[in-house]
């Protein structure tokens, strides 16, 4: 069977007669009923909820975006990157250059923030790959420094103090939030939506295969260092949107703070907590880390702590994360990315989701 | 005259990095792991020692003789507990648990002894020196802490090479499938692999908090000081890392000398630049897995 085939229907030609491909499940399509109505619900917000509601939100929907971006770098891609704050400074201060020094709309410097950060990470990604593993991880740390010192020698980026992001200044509060709101809703529908069609690709099938075995991957065609390169991009295009959408949030961006390696922290305990190597569990892991962020505010350092200890706790004992928990190390998938293979039943159509991993019966 | 100056401190600070990077190297070496924890740990050593002086009164270098054995025993404990296992279920969970590891290390120091600076108080060899000329003067700790880093890196090549267990930690590195057949039990190798790392560390945290100041959020740099010693030295060599941790001091001394704040930017472009020329490092290792 051809390892790259992306098509149910190629699938279909080459399993047996009394089995078929599925992608879709019951679960994944009360996940879409779901996904939808959440989409269609959550724009009134600017409507029913407070200011400060809206802020937090705009943090929540950074949150999963990041988490997301660094779950299909280090879940997909086998890359644990501690670097990626370096995206998320570059896309708030491309933001705020667009938008400030440029005078762009602020709407068209999202996007183009955004593209800034793919395309400094095209080059970046060939320093980085030099390194692998943990030593990948640590040299993303570094490329994060130096561009951080960096743009704090830069006059024109206000050096070490930073900058106000302005281009909103002439709004009411009140609406600026609501636009803010907005297009944070839709980055992180679109970071979502994103991953679910890479992973849905062929490419996606490729990264299964390199995360369960990069060399057998590679041996059966898949091409491990180009597909790496490319989510490398996309990730760092992710972090790009979140440090637009947390610059357009606190109005400020300061090499120190954009810069943080807190970022990469509270990405890796989100996705380990909510479940590397799922759609579905950087999600989840958002929701919790920014609950959790809520209810041990008051803690200071016994925070990170406790959610360091859970980190550990759950790589030890539960790799799967709260997601793997949830849906059976997988069984339940709200994003069909995967292909399940049915017997084909004698008459009429399967009724129901049968196991995934059924047997084909010849 | 500055600049050979800058660079005879870059050379001594050198030895100071290549103390810290020995034991990342080693266990990456005998275990595959990237210990994140790594820097963090330097820094729970630096503390265990101000405990131990503040509670005593002896030196810091007495104060040793209690860290090493306790950063031995701390190794010995994580491997058992957290390494072993992470490393039994495979791909990142040896990382993700380092790193969980940093991060709570670093939280509890900060929880205990707060974001202050401290130092390890040495008296009066904390200011002598040796002068050769009138610009060109070699502090003594300084030196002694190069002579140690020497000697550390010497010590742990002789006993990967000579003795029985070396032997067995470069086995276990080979081949981990085979060493259990010649009844060697790859988890205790580990173990002890970690305990030597860690009492390194310790060596290597006690001289840090003598020559400077330290505070909880200082292992971050440390881990990179020493991970981009290892890597301009070569993975696999020891005196490459010996070589790497000079390169790295010299050229943040050096980039002091140009502007004082550019001494950590200039180290850490110097890093990058071999990355992108020579990226196997000055003195690879003949054979790399």
């Amino acid at each position: 069977m051809s390892a790259t085939s992306s098509s149910t229907r190629d699938l279909h030609a080459v399993v047996s007669p009394h089995a078929r491909v599925r992608r879709a499940t019951r679960a994944s399509w009360i996940g879409l009923g779901v996904a939808v109505a959440l989409i269609l619900v959550a724009p009134i917000a600017p409507y029913v909820v407070d200011r400060g509601t809206q802020g937090s939100l705009v943090t929540l929907f950074s949150l999963i975006v990041m988490a997301t971006m660094w779950n299909l770098l280090a879940g997909y891609g086998g890359m644990l990157s501690i670097g990626q704050q370096a995206y998320i400074g570059i896309g708030a201060y491309a933001l705020v250059y667009f938008a400030d020094t440029l005078g762009l709309d602020p709407f068209m410097a999202v996007p183009l923030a955004v593209v800034v950060a793919g395309v400094l990470a095209y080059p970046i990604s060939f320093l980085a790959f030099r390194l692998s593993g943990g030593y990948f991880a640590i040299g993303t740390w570094v490329i994060a420094i130096v561009i951080m010192l960096i743009v704090q020698q830069v006059p024109a980026f206000g050096g070490g103090i930073g900058q106000t992001f302005s281009a909103f200044s002439e709004l009411t509060p009140g609406r600026r939030i609501a636009y803010v709101y907005w297009l944070s809703l839709a980055g992180v529908v679109l970071a979502v939506l994103v991953t679910y069609l890479i992973m849905r690709s062929r490419l996606g099938l490729g990264f299964t295969a390199i995360r369960d075995d990069a060399v057998a991957a590679g041996s059966l065609g898949v091409r491990v260092t180009r597909s790496k390169r490319f989510v490398f991009v996309v990730a760092a295009m992710g972090c790009g949107l979140a440090g637009a959408m947390i610059t357009a949030n606190t109005l400020r961006v300061q090499p120190d703070s954009i810069f943080s390696v807190n970022y990469s922290v509270f990405m890796i305990f989100i996705v380990v907590i909510g479940g590397l190597g799922s759609i579905e569990g950087p999600i989840l892991g958002a929701v919790v880390f920014f609950a959790l962020q809520q209810w041990l505010a008051d803690l200071g350092s016994w925070y990170l702590l406790i959610l360091g200890v859970i980190a550990i706790l759950i790589t030890l004992l539960l790799p799967r994360g709260l997601w793997g928990l949830i849906s059976g190390d997988g069984r339940i998938r709200l994003f069909p990315v995967g292909y399940l293979l049915q017997p084909r039943p004698a008459g009429g159509t399967g009724a129901g989701a049968a196991s995934p991993a059924a047997p084909s019966g010849t | 005259m500055q600049w050979i100056n800058a660079i005879i401190q870059g050379i001594l600070l050198g030895g100071l990095y290549a103390l810290l990077a020995a034991g990342l190297s080693l266990m990456f070496g005998v275990m595959r792991i990237v210990n994140l924890a790594h820097g963090a740990l330097a820094i729970l050593a630096a503390y265990l020692g101000l405990v131990i002086v503040q509670a005593t009164g002896i030196s810091p270098f007495l104060a040793l003789l209690a860290v090493v054995p306790i950063m031995a025993a701390v190794g010995y404990l994580l491997q058992w507990g957290v390494f072993n296992r992470a490393l039994s279920m495979g791909g990142l969970s040896p990382l993700l648990a380092a790193f969980g590891l940093a991060v709570v290390v670093t939280q509890l120091l900060q929880l205990r002894f707060s974001a202050d600076l401290q130092s390890l108080q040495v008296g009066s060899l904390s200011v002598a020196s040796i002068t050769i000329t009138d610009q060109i003067s070699i502090g003594v700790l300084p030196l002694i802490t190069f002579v140690v880093g020497v000697v550390v890196i010497l010590g742990l090549q002789i006993f990967l090479s000579r003795a029985p267990l070396g032997r067995a930690m470069r086995a276990a590195s080979d081949d981990p499938q085979t060493v259990p057949l010649m009844g060697i039990d790859n988890r205790r190798v580990y173990a002890l692999a970690t305990a030597i790392a860690l009492a390194t560390v310790g060596i290597a945290g006690m001289f840090l908090g003598m020559r400077g100041n330290f505070n909880p959020t200082y292992g971050d740099a440390m881990l990179i000081f020493a991970f981009e010693a290892v890597i301009i030295g070569g993975l696999g060599s020891l005196w490459g890392t010996l070589a790497g941790g000079m390169v790295l001091g010299i050229a943040q001394t050096v980039g002091a000398q140009v502007n004082p704040s550019y001494g950590i930017l200039i180290g850490n472009l110097v890093f990058l630049a071999i990355l992108a020329f020579r990226p196997t490092g000055l003195m690879p290792k003949a054979v790399t897995t």
